[in-house]
């Protein structure tokens, strides 16, 4: 849940998404659910020559399982924060 | 998943007219009528496109269910920009054989790319492919 968390506090910010089929997709992130898919508003694909069939689609939903990369600005991320996150959470599944 | 804002959800994509990229390269186009939650989708009035290079063709394949895992992602195809000015359509027959001939160029520059590497001494590598991350 805590990835499914950070994302959520990125809605509305620009990132990129590289993807497992080496496609990148720039976008504002629009939501995300507890899978990780993303929906993109206002998308740009990084090399447009190579997938033309992307010209005329403005929004997306991204299957979160095919994701490899998502590329953030860093002042966007504040990781004194996922760290104190990440060592609740592990701290979390290890009392379960 | 219910009713908490902020979450991706394929329900508002029902009935709107959209692009899917399945993980074998293929691009459909369809109006999505049915989603689960493993992004399992049925679409309606299906047309498979084929692009090459500046041109594409289109092939009419009716109702199609596709299996969550398959799809890489949708598109929600902007109505105005559809026809777009630097796509050409062309006929099946003739984009099938230009896929075709793309395919046989491919294979040849990784025969080539495969001697080189192993004229290097070098062991070819074999990417795994778009199908079966």
């Amino acid at each position: 849940m805590l990835f499914y968390s950070f994302f959520k506090s990125l809605v509305g910010k620009d990132v990129v998404v590289e993807l497992k089929n080496d496609l990148s997709i720039c976008g504002t992130l629009h939501s995300v659910d507890q899978f990780l898919n993303i929906k993109f508003t206002d998308i740009t694909v990084t090399d447009p020559d190579k997938y033309p069939h992307m010209l005329s689609v403005k929004n997306c939903f991204i299957r979160g399982s095919v994701v490899r990369y998502v590329q953030l600005p860093a002042d966007e991320c504040d990781t004194q924060l996922l760290q104190d996150a990440a060592r609740k959470e592990a701290a979390q599944n290890r009392q379960r | 998943m219910n009713y908490l804002p902020g979450t991706a959800s394929l329900v508002e994509e029902i009935d709107k007219k959209l692009l899917v990229v399945l993980r074998d390269g293929r691009t459909l186009i369809g109006y999505l009528r049915s989603i689960d939650q493993f992004a399992n989708l049925v679409l309606h009035r299906t047309i498979e496109r084929i692009h090459v290079g500046k041109k594409y063709g289109d092939i009419p394949r009716g109702i199609f269910v596709v299996r969550g895992e398959n799809v890489v992602l949708l598109g929600e195809i902007d109505l105005e920009n559809e026809n777009n000015p630097q796509l050409e359509e062309v006929p099946i027959d003739d984009i099938l054989e230009m896929q075709r001939e793309e395919q046989i160029q491919k294979q040849q520059e990784e025969e080539r790319k495969k001697k080189s590497m192993l004229e290097r001494g070098l062991q070819p590598h074999s990417e795994l492919h778009d199908d079966l991350f």
